[in-house]
């Protein structure tokens, strides 16, 4: 696959395995170029032939709806030709799987894999293991970049820019592919990053990240300029990690009345699904501050960009790649 | 069987505090001179000139996967491993499958390391059968059948009161209780608990998972009077435990690795799975507390924790690959470059702490270039640079996360019973 290597603006490399490998600049490049793609999905007619020719599959050893639907539409409306794999492989098997599957994929010549894993560093073991462009939706408590960078996309619509913001991201954050990519997203963009969860619930040495633990809720709301919500997955009541769904909604809920003493507008952002009544409150996911659907939109335009990207495109030809096949003849 | 003379090296022997050129006769397989220039007729001759000569290495932890996982090492494969590493002893932990609970067993590994006719192996019997934790092995049908020490390895006991028993029953035979310290409820993880895990969003295993371990053991020990020894200590907070416990007198020797020895944590990175082993490696504060305390005798004894896995076992993602490197074929090397060459130990002490000290601990009659004593013997050369490459390993497995460094100090020969099993081409 050719490259402009010539051009000073950074290319992606084969994959997207996290946001903790990717710079500043490389980050800022996807963010750009989902805004072109954004327009695709209000049309009547919302397809592109950008990716025309290109084998994409999804392959997904975990449950997963917004994920695996954003990013098939977002391959839909690219036009490209897509397979969806569902491996509900067993704990055992899982890693002997993955090897096979990666060997039969590489035969079937495709040209991308996008996976969602249930082990941390998956993504990477896939990536080293065949020539396609791997990309990361969600491995274990890992990364889940296209969350990541999507939420950085909806808070810079919001409010114009991520240098300098203040964004606490709330809840289980040591289970949490989402907060690692959340933390990483925004500190090389130049935010200032929060935590707020019991502590049963933050990895441990979480500030030699670079992000500040906020023990409760009130501190956060305090502080903060964007609160991300993670979901509380309600296994963890059962893994002893908190007593109760309720007490933790009572100490750690993000609730109404808890955000009508914030000192300012914050902006709430929650990766769904929501519980409803536990990490948040319906008040606040319908309130007038909440993104999460803007979230929702912006996951396909993001995931527009990065297959993009990955598959050669030129970002400042993103616009015409609408409407041309700038891709062919310059890509295998 | 010709004797052998191996002349003009440099003779160390830590168990007379032995240091100087001399050469060392062998004769029916067992020492029967050190001196300067011995005059010898009929003998195969063995030039060690500007290399080391010293009494064969001891190995007191290694797995050799024999019974039940042939295709990742052999009781053979294995033998010719620890040879080829320099050792003469290795003892063998009892989780194979069947289990060494039993003197069928036992005698089963006696029997293949007699086939094998290289280092020797000596085998670990369990503590409890099938290592359960529920009832005692047989020790002294165990015993008989050739076992030197009794452990539950990778299932550490659970139960203090065994624990208690098993230190107790053991003194009728004086042999050592070996226990790899982990506390099961706070041991459910991959790596160490620390900034690397919180990063790759991996499972982790906290330093108190041993230490809480290490320090029941040790009082136990203090309990009963029993010899508890600690297996492939990993913690500064165990090393803290051990220390205050030896200066009360209680009964306890304690082993370290290599590998915890020269790495941390960080090698997990890119989700390595060579990397991955139990106890995990930790953080640079805990290798340099190990070193000291390898340095001051707190800890006793390096032993390697060889632990094949064949290739496909660890091909897989982190969290499902199985933990374990081996250790027999770079253990001396990277002691020397490491340790000798670090300023932790003199090349004595480090024979010392991988011959004599571990043969004396678990009443092994090796560890020694004494007259009359067994005639198992390494030379090698503690200036050879040389790099790690798996492929060329004696052990069936390749699972090591030294390929590609560059050690010092490689092994010319080792002799077994006064014969030659390993001798570098």
């Amino acid at each position: 696959m050719i490259r402009d290597s010539s051009s000073s603006v950074p290319s992606l490399g084969k994959d997207l395995l996290g946001l903790e490998p990717l710079s500043a600049d490389q980050i800022q490049l996807i963010l750009d170029t989902a805004e072109p793609f954004k327009e695709v999905s209000e049309r009547a007619i919302k397809k592109v032939p950008t990716l025309r020719g290109k084998t994409i599959v999804n392959l997904f050893y975990e449950a997963s709806t917004r994920t695996r639907i954003a990013f098939e539409f977002a391959e839909k409306r690219l036009s490209a030709d897509t397979v969806n794999i569902a491996a509900a492989g067993s704990s055992v098997e899982k890693g002997e799987n993955l090897v096979d599957t990666a060997r039969n994929l590489e035969a079937m010549r495709i040209d991308m894999v996008v996976m969602r894993h249930p082990a941390s560093g998956a993504a990477e073991f896939l990536a080293e293991r065949i020539p396609s462009n791997v990309i990361n939706a969600g491995d274990g408590w890992h990364e889940h970049p296209t969350q990541g960078l999507l939420d950085l996309l909806t808070i810079r619509d919001k409010t114009g820019r991520i240098d300098g913001l203040k964004v606490c991201i709330c809840g289980d954050i040591l289970h949490s592919r989402v907060a690692r990519s959340n933390i990483w997203g925004l500190l090389k963009l130049g935010a200032e990053v929060g935590v707020c969860g019991p502590k049963t619930l933050l990895p441990r040495g979480i500030e030699e990240l670079g992000v500040q633990v906020l023990p409760h809720p009130e501190e956060a709301i305090a502080w903060a300029d964007v609160l991300n919500i993670l979901r509380l997955q309600l296994e963890r009541m059962k893994g002893g990690y908190i007593p109760s769904l309720g007490e933790y909604y009572r100490v750690f809920g993000i609730t109404q009345e808890r955000l009508e003493r914030a000192p300012k507008d914050i902006l709430i952002l929650h990766p769904g699904p929501m519980n409803r009544g536990v990490e948040i409150d319906s008040r606040v996911a319908d309130g007038p501050h909440s993104v999460i659907l803007q979230q929702v939109t912006n996951g396909i335009a993001v995931r527009m960009a990065v297959l993009y990207l990955l598959a050669g495109g030129m970002p400042e030809r993103a616009d015409v790649a609408k409407t041309e096949d700038v891709l062919a003849g310059g890509t295998t | 069987m010709r004797p052998v003379l191996i002349q003009g090296g440099r003779v160390l022997d830590p168990s007379r505090e032995f240091d100087g050129v001399a050469d060392v006769l062998l004769r029916d397989g067992r020492i029967e001179a050190v001196e300067a220039n011995i005059a010898a007729e009929d003998v195969e001759t063995i030039d060690a000139s500007g290399k080391i000569v010293a009494p064969g290495l001891v190995d007191v932890h290694v797995h050799l996967r024999e019974p039940g996982k042939e295709e990742a090492e052999t009781v053979a494969t294995g033998a010719r491993s620890a040879a080829a590493g320099g050792f003469t002893s290795v003892c063998a932990m009892p989780n194979t499958d069947p289990v060494t609970d039993n003197q069928a067993a036992v005698g089963f590994i006696v029997k293949q390391a007699s086939a094998a006719n290289s280092a020797r192996v000596y085998p670990y019997g369990t503590i409890s059968i099938g290592q359960k934790g529920e009832h005692l092995a047989e020790f002294a049908k165990l015993i008989e059948a050739g076992a030197i020490a009794v452990s539950d390895d990778g299932h550490p006991v659970r139960s203090s009161h065994l624990m208690r028993t098993a230190l107790e029953y053991a003194q009728a035979f004086g042999i050592p209780v070996a226990d790899h310290c982990e506390e099961p409820s706070l041991a459910h993880g991959a790596m160490h608990e620390g900034v690397v895990a919180s990063r790759l969003g991996l499972r982790a295993i906290p330093a108190a998972a041993e230490e809480i371990m290490v320090a029941r053991d040790v009082i136990l020990s203090e309990l009963t009077g029993g010899h508890i020894h600690l297996c492939h200590m990993s913690t500064r907070g165990s090393v803290d435990i051990i220390r205050r416990a030896k200066e009360r007198g209680v009964n306890v020797t304690a082993e370290v690795t290599p590998h915890h020895l020269t790495l941390t944590q960080a090698e997990c990175e890119g989700f390595n799975t060579n990397a991955k082993m139990n106890p995990p490696l930790r953080e640079e504060a805990d290798v340099a507390v190990l070193r000291a305390a390898l340095q001051d005798g707190t800890l006793d004894m390096i032993a390697t924790d060889h632990a094949p896995h064949h290739y496909e076992a660890k091909e897989r993602d982190f969290d499902e690959a199985p933990f374990g490197i081996v250790g027999l074929e770079t253990a001396l090397g990277l002691c020397i470059k490491e340790l000798v060459n670090g300023g932790v130990l003199s090349l004595p002490e480090l024979v010392n702490r991988m011959s004599t000290e571990p043969a004396r601990v678990f009443h092994l009659d090796a560890g020694t270039l004494q007259v009359g004593k067994p005639g198992d013997v390494v030379v090698f050369d503690p200036g050879a640079t040389w790099t790690v490459d798996p492929t060329q390993f004696y052990s069936k497995s390749r699972n090591t996360p030294y390929a590609g460094h560059v050690l010092t100090g490689r092994v010319e020969r080792t002799v077994v019973g006064g014969r030659t099993v390993f001798e570098r081409k």
